[in-house]
């Protein structure tokens, strides 16, 4: 019984296209514009949760300004810091530029960086060789790890590793170079997107960047959280210890928490969501009312129809499951194409703003509910009006 | 007494008109039983169709009782009804009522979707009932692809379908010329010698003559007639 409502349905689905077509747009556009901004919306903030999290998850930035008696971190500062509980590492960095050679070559502008061990830590750092150790620093040791523009600066389609590289005078063993792609460090990728760099970079044990610079102190801190659910304790003892080290003066530090960044984006985004998701369901309402309009059209053209099926028998309970049946299919279908073409629309939107598309199969399941809970909410009043046709009126009106 | 299928007692039916009420039928009695072919004769207006209805289950009686097939219809509800409707009556109306949007195995098979038939017994009986009014030539004819006669012939195989105990015929020659309504009556003649129950209303004296008894109705009235009375 359930196959033949179907199919009577489909009938009268297939017998009208043009007005199908005109019923479901509304339920097309709703669809459409849900599955399109939440893939958009989901698939960005994926991009730029995984750019960040790259950049800086679970690590805190901290850069001092000093004040006029304190110029920066001492060692003593910076082994306070790193004896913090929920701190795994601590990366001191010193930077400037330099000019440095080898093999006589020359090359002018190079950003120099002193890091610590700590720094080494991340995994695909280090493209070719090793990273910096602990050891290195006690020993201050003559070694560096060079980036892939320095080298292709100073020794072109030709393996760094072992090469000497002459920094103020000294000369630093090459034992590593960095990943190509790996632009992990935060300030050096805000460095280089205002344009500096160009030079290539060598990364020296940070005790020997201290000697060349004949300071003492560190301006720029990398901490590094084991358990980044409590990073807001840490970041509170930390101001601790540098409240202390700086005498409570004002504006002579600042930390940088990029999980507190993400985190505000991400609200930001999923307040986003939810509001164009708000917006797109005003489309399907629209859509709703359309279908619901379409199914009073034909409930009433087909009066005498329905008064002949009742006469021969059908029980009011089964005109209304095809009336609702049919307010169903109308929906469903018009979500079904509302999806495709949402998908479609979603993967260009994609491939313009050049990111990777992701399915959100939730956004697709969500579609589908919304599209039959349509049919069936809109669909019930006219079918119910279908189910109650008297049939002598029904049969009088031919 | 056990082969009466049929029994109305005292039908009355009244309409609200604004502040009045207007009585249609006026105490109807009337008895029929299995194999009887009984024509209701009566001019416009005088309330044939309503009682039609009510022997259709299409419509209740104002008071009165009406046993079908010994059930009491007054006491069943709108689902009971469909079913009574289904199994027991076949309509045949004046104007065909075929779908035409449907072919005629389906239009025939229509009643017996809805008393639950699966799909191959239903193919089986349906084209059984077109091949007993002679249309087994025209099987999946659209209604529109057929003559008056013809679109009777498969209303009547319809109403055939579900082997009801009466079939129910609202001036089934009203729309079809001398000749075809001649055919029609001589089919319905076939069909109540196989033993078919059959009750066809009618204002036609004509067509009242092929009926094997013929009650009239009056000004809501029922009274005996004989066929001989013009
Ligand atoms: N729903 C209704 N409301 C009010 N009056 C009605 C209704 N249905 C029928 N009537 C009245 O009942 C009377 C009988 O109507 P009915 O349709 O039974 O006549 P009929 O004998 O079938 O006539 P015809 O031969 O023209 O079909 C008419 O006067 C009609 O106006
Ligand atoms: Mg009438």
């Amino acid at each position: 019984m359930l196959k033949e409502c179907l199919r009577m349905s489909w009938q009268n689905i297939k017998g009208n296209k043009m007005r199908t077509f005109l019923t479901t747009l509304g339920i097309i556009i709703g669809v459409t514009a849900i599955i399109t901004l939440i893939t958009t919306v989901e698939g960005a903030t994926n991009e730029i949760t995984s750019q960040f999290t790259a950049l800086g998850a679970g690590k805190v930035n901290v850069s001092v300004s000093g004040t006029p008696l304190k110029r920066g971190l001492t060692e003593d500062d910076i082994q306070r810091i790193s004896r913090i509980d929920n701190i795994s590492g601590v990366d001191p960095s010193v930077s400037f530029k330099q000019h440095v050679a080898s093999e006589g070559t020359l090359c002018e502008d190079v950003s120099i960086e002193g890091r610590s061990a700590a720094y080494f830590t991340d995994a695909g750092l280090i493209g070719k060789g090793r990273g910096l150790t602990e050891m290195d620093m006690d020993r201050y040791s003559h070694v560096c790890v060079i980036d892939t523009e320095l080298n292709a600066n100073l020794f072109p389609n030709e393996d760094p590793i072992g090469k000497e590289l002459v920094i103020s005078g000294i000369s630093y063993r090459i034992v590593g170079m960095l990943s190509d792609e790996n632009d992990n460090d935060v300030m050096r990728a805000m460095s280089l997107m205002t344009g500096g760099n160009s030079g290539g970079l060598a990364i020296i044990p940070y005790p020997s960047a201290l000697r060349i610079t004949g300071s003492n102190s560190v301006n720029s801190l990398t901490l590094y959280i084991q358990d980044t659910a409590f990073t807001d304790d840490t970041i509170s003892d930390v101001e601790e210890v540098l409240n202390a080290a700086f005498n409570y003066r004002d504006n002579a530090w600042q930390i940088i928490n990029l999980d507190s960044l993400l985190d505000t984006m991400n609200t930001m985004t999923g307040m986003m969501t939810t509001m164009l998701a708000g917006i797109a369901s005003i489309a399907l309402l629209v859509g709703g009312i359309g279908i619901m309009n379409m199914m009073l059209v034909s409930v009433s053209e087909r009066t005498t129809e329905i008064g002949l099926r009742k006469a021969l028998g059908a029980k009011p309970s089964l005109i209304q499951t095809q009336f609702l049946i049919e307010s169903v299919m109308l929906s469903l279908m018009g979500g079904l194409i509302g999806i495709v073409l949402g998908i479609i629309l979603s993967m260009l939107i994609a491939g313009w703003i050049g990111m990777t598309f992701t399915l959100s199969t939730g956004a697709i399941a969500l579609a589908f509910t919304f599209s039959a809970t349509v049919g069936i909410l809109f669909g019930w009043a006219p079918a119910r009006k279908a189910s109650r046709l008297n049939p002598i009126d029904a049969l009088r009106s031919m | 007494m056990s082969n009466v299928i049929l029994s109305m007692r005292g039908i009355t039916k009244q309409y609200r008109m604004g502040d009045e009420m207007q009585t249609v039928l006026r105490g109807i009695d009337l008895d029929v039983e299995q194999g009887e072919f009984v024509a209701v004769l009566g001019p416009s207006g005088s309330g044939k169709s309503t009682l039609m209805n009510i022997i259709g289950c299409l419509d209740t009686p104002t008071s009165g009782s009406y046993i079908l097939h010994g059930r009491d219809v007054g006491s069943l509800d709108e689902e009971e009804l469909s079913s009574v409707r289904n199994k027991e009556i076949g309509f045949i109306f004046q104007s065909f009522q075929l779908l035409q949007r449907q072919n005629a195995m389906q239009n025939v098979e229509l009643p017996l979707v809805y008393s639950g038939m699966h799909t191959h017994d239903r193919t089986q009986r349906a084209k059984q009932m077109l091949e007993r009014v002679g249309l087994s030539d025209k099987l999946y004819h659209y209604p529109n692809q057929l003559s008056g006669g013809q679109q009777q012939r498969v209303a009547i195989a319809r109403a055939l379908a579900n082997h009801p105990t009466i079939l129910l015929a609202d001036e089934p020659t009203g729309a079809l010329d001398q000749q075809t309504g001649k055919q029609v009556m001589s089919l319905f003649h076939d069909l109540n010698e196989d033993g078919n129950t059959i009750i066809m209303i009618t204002h036609d004296i004509g067509i009242a003559r092929h009926a094997k008894r013929i009650v009239r109705i009056l000004d809501g009235n029922l009274t005996e007639g004989v066929a001989e009375d013009a």
